[in-house]
């Protein structure tokens, strides 16, 4: 398989650093022919930045780089691109406006003079989705492709560019369960041709099943370098925190109770005034934690606002704890006892600019407990806030600290610190460890399984299916606004689910 | 090839936030040599008599109160709205409409109980200046109108209505002049020191200071407020009725602008004119700037540009520099503000490529 002796790239001891943190710490990095090397790590751990550099979208601080055997300095991705190196962002660079014809030669020469040469483009492009089954019309509007499809035209856009060094960075985050297996079909087709992938991931499941070869970083620096085929996923998960991590949290056995979040008749439209609920129903009961599980956009972001008092829908009822919340009006849920999670805790969740301490209260603020008259009693707020702090392990350098010094992990304590606070009857939690490192993932995990041991009806929305097995009793499957499927989570098998998730029904 | 790159930076210490306008001051009085030597002056004459002027004698440093007073009104006016992310260009229109209260009250309460003629024009000038700036308000939390664009344009359409009035009702009787008649002498703002201007107006400006940082620190109403400008949507997000909070700082800041204009009427003009503000509430905005939105800021900085506008009086007058100097330096302290303030967050780089 591999050519060992001779990598098609070495990246050597490389370090990048960004102000006064160290992103890359003397990394040393080979490529060979013909392989799918993934590169895991924790948020944080250095993957991106270290590819970044190969792609020459940074330049390093030290370090060297040879590409086939040869010196390079890399100035621009132009130039990286120009020695066969591409790579494929999470945000593709696609112009939606555009076909995908259009968007795979813009940049390349394919023309006589100043006219394009679309005639033979399209017969090389043909060419290249026949070897690699990459299926997508190529005259089609990119913005009417689903996110699959926009990365196929991502792939043979590199693939049109003759890249034999592929990097793709966490290609399977936005994909369903589907259209994850036709990527790693293509990535397969692709090095047996004796192209090389390099396989950015945190999924553990997808760097057992698609790499040849594994290569963990951690702070920066190389923790590992094994074949997958000598390990295991747990042993990886080992080497990417450093620590023992429990792959399956336990879960105690309870019995729900009362009702304590009910959704009726649930019917709403989103920004672009199309539907996004129709005719949803579901409830969740005391010591229950409901999975939501389904692809982004389909009408999860609308339902969690609609829970949170964002946003208005058509019709419909919503109880808590019995009560009827009042639709568009925070403060209803607040008042109801709901903790509310929103997915975007920096722009909806948090106040960034201002102190640990000040978003703490952000919900107790106007309770009598913490101002009498509309004077703040900062006494008690003190107390409250370091009390939260120290209760949930906030790392901070204080309650007086600007909130946006704190890492994500953090920032998503505070956001659990504040809404579980008052210990609420129902809990929505949206995404709640979305671009969570693994430890910070598993803490959150802990504390909403210790809400549900409390009493706390739990509405967990998530696309991380992993998450939503791990955690759900009962799951539900959301798709174009409805619920496609409904399982307790004993009899659910991923793929069943993953059908649900992608429309398919039975 | 060297290529500067504009980069963010870590968030400055709490000790930068005074130490950065302090410094800004002293860059812009060192760039002011650049305008004092065009207009030919003698620089270390010129400086001397700038500050003499202002601070020399006890009845120059009173009468640096007495400018300091309207200025740092307005200036508090600005910075409590923009606190809460309320763009209120329009202090000026509405220190107008509080010293247009002030004299239909002041010409008009001959018969009424002498105690209590000011309290009455005080709480109505209040009142008139955050009226006038709750409807920019209500504007932009009903019908999303841009603030910054309606508390500009009310600006003119007050100075005009302020321009009929004194045609009209409030005209002086056989006067040609568009002034109005003199309020009655119960509506005066007593003289607290003899032989100066030093009024009860100052006294009014210094308990604002007290009380704006007051509501900023210790109240629900001053949480709420800078949440609103922080993050609005999390505001609401928690609770917060953001119409309300920004409905109330407008009034809040409107009425501290009307009070600045019951003050130039009932201390200074006695009567009103067309000029009664020589564009007191627009220099509030750059006030607020450079005291960076906190009212003790807002304090020093105003008494910066007091002792910048009375002291050019006697630089003109002993070296022949214009007074309009004042209003260069004014600019110039403004432009060094903000250029410092954005090195507070961001920091250029050499990059060599």
């Amino acid at each position: 398989m591999a050519d060992s002796d001779h990598p098609v790239v070495r990246m050597s001891s490389i370090t990048k650093r960004f102000l006064d943190v160290t992103a890359n710490n003397g990394i040393t990095f080979d490529l060979y022919p013909g392989e799918i090397c993934a590169l895991l790590g924790e948020n944080g751990a250095g993957k991106t930045t270290l590819m970044n550099i190969l792609f020459g979208y940074y330049a390093c601080d030290e370090g060297q780089i040879f590409i086939k055997g040869k010196r390079v300095d890399l100035a621009s991705p132009r130039d990286a691109i120009s020695r066969g190196v591409g790579m494929i962002h999470q945000h593709f660079a696609l112009v939606p406006s555009q076909t995908v014809l259009e968007n795979i030669i813009v940049g390349t020469d394919s023309g006589k003079g100043i006219f394009l040469d679309l005639k033979s483009a399209r017969k090389q492009l043909f060419e290249l989705q026949k070897r690699f089954g990459l299926e997508v019309d190529p005259d089609a509007r990119v913005w009417t492709l689903s996110v699959g499809e926009q990365q196929k035209v991502e792939i043979l856009k590199a693939l049109y560019r003759n890249v034999d060094i592929l990097i793709m960075d966490e290609p399977t985050a936005v994909l369903a369960p589907a259209e994850t297996k036709d990527l790693f079909a293509t990535l397969r087709s692709l090095v047996a041709e004796g192209r090389s992938v390099v396989f950015i991931s945190h999924k553990l499941n997808e760097v057992m099943d698609i790499s040849d070869r594994v290569v963990v970083l951690r702070n920066g620096q190389v923790a590992a370098e094994i074949n997958t085929a000598e390990t295991n996923s747990r042993e990886l998960a080992n080497l990417m925190v450093g620590r023992d991590l429990l792959e399956s949290i336990e879960k105690k056995k309870l019995n729900p109770g009362q009702p304590v979040l009910e959704v009726e008749d649930l019917y709403a439209i989103n920004d672009k005034k199309l539907t996004a609920l129709k005719n949803l129903n579901f409830s969740v009961r005391q010591k229950e934690i409901l999975g939501m599980a389904g692809i982004s956009g389909n009408g999860q972001t609308e339902l969690s606002e609609i829970l949170f008092g964002m946003r208005k829908p058509i019709r419909g009822k919503i109880k808590i704890n019995g009560s009827l919340l009042k639709f568009g009006n925070p403060a209803s849920a607040i008042n109801l006892n709901m903790g509310r999670i929103p997915e975007d805790r920096i722009d909806t969740g948090l106040m960034m600019d201002l102190t640990v301490e000040e978003n703490l209260i952000l919900e107790n603020h106007t309770s009598p407990q913490f101002q009498r008259c509309g004077l703040m009693n900062s006494r008690r707020i003190q107390q409250f806030s370091d009390d939260l702090i120290s209760a949930y392990g906030i790392m901070t350098a204080g309650r007086n600290a600007v909130t946006k010094s704190l890492s994500g992990g953090n920032l998503q304590k505070v956001m659990l610190a504040r809404e579980l606070a008052g210990s609420p009857a129902a809990v929505v939690a949206s995404q709640p460890t979305r671009g969570l490192d693994v430890g910070a993932m598993e803490y959150i995990h802990r504390r909403i399984l210790q809400e549900r041991e409390r009493g706390a009806g739990i509405l967990l929305i998530s696309e991380d299916l992993d998450e939503i097995l791990a955690l759900s009793d009962r799951i539900v499957v959301m798709y174009e606004g409805r619920i496609m499927g409904e399982t307790y989570v004993h009899e659910a098998s991923r793929e069943q689910i993953g059908l649900w998730m992608s429309g398919v029904d039975d | 090839m060297i290529r500067f790159r504009i980069v963010k930076r870590k968030p400055v210490p709490s000790w930068a936030k005074v130490v950065i306008p302090v410094a800004a001051i002293m860059v812009t009085l060192i760039l002011s040599a650049i305008p004092i030597l065009f207009a030919g002056g003698n620089l270390w004459k010129s400086y001397y008599y700038l500050f003499y002027g202002a601070l020399g004698t006890r009845f120059n440093l009173l009468e640096t109160f007495v400018k300091a007073s309207p200025l740092l009104m307005t200036g508090l006016a600005v910075a409590f709205a923009f606190r809460a992310k309320f763009w209120n260009i329009g202090a000026e229109g509405q220190l107008l409409a509080g010293a247009m209260t002030a004299t239909a009250l002041g010409v008009s309460m001959g018969g009424v109980p002498k105690a209590l003629v000011l309290p009455t024009i005080i709480v109505a000038g209040f009142l008139a200046g955050g009226i006038w700036a709750s409807i920019p308000a209500i504007l932009k939390t009903k019908l999303r109108v841009d603030d910054v664009v309606s508390t500009l344009l009310l600006n003119y359409v007050m100075i005009h209505l302020m321009g009929a009035l004194l045609f009209g009702p409030l005209q002086q009787p056989e006067s040609s002049w568009p002034r109005s008649s003199a309020i009655i002498e119960a509506a005066c703002y007593p003289v607290l020191l003899v032989r100066s201007r030093f009024h009860m107006g100052i006294l009014i400006s210094l308990a604002s200071v007290l009380a704006i940082w007051f509501i900023n620190k210790k109240t629900t109403f001053g949480y709420q407020s800078k949440a609103v400008g922080v993050n609005i949507r999390a505001a609401r997000f928690g609770g917060i009725n953001t119409t309300a909070v920004i409905l109330w700082t407008a009034l809040i800041s409107g009425g501290l602008a009307g009070l600045a204009g019951v003050g130039e009427l009932c201390a200074i003009q006695y009567r009103l004119i067309m000029d009664i503000s020589p564009g007191y509430g627009y220099s509030g905005i750059v006030i607020a700037m450079l005291g960076n939105l906190h009212p003790v800021g807002v304090f020093f900085s105003s008494l910066f540009f007091s002792v910048i506008i009375v002291g050019a009086q006697t630089m003109s007058r002993m070296t022949g520099v214009p007074t309009y100097i004042a209003e260069v330096i004014q600019g110039m302290a403004l432009m060094v503000m903000l250029i410092f303030l954005l090195f507070t967050e961001f920091k250029i780089r050499l990059v060599r490529k």
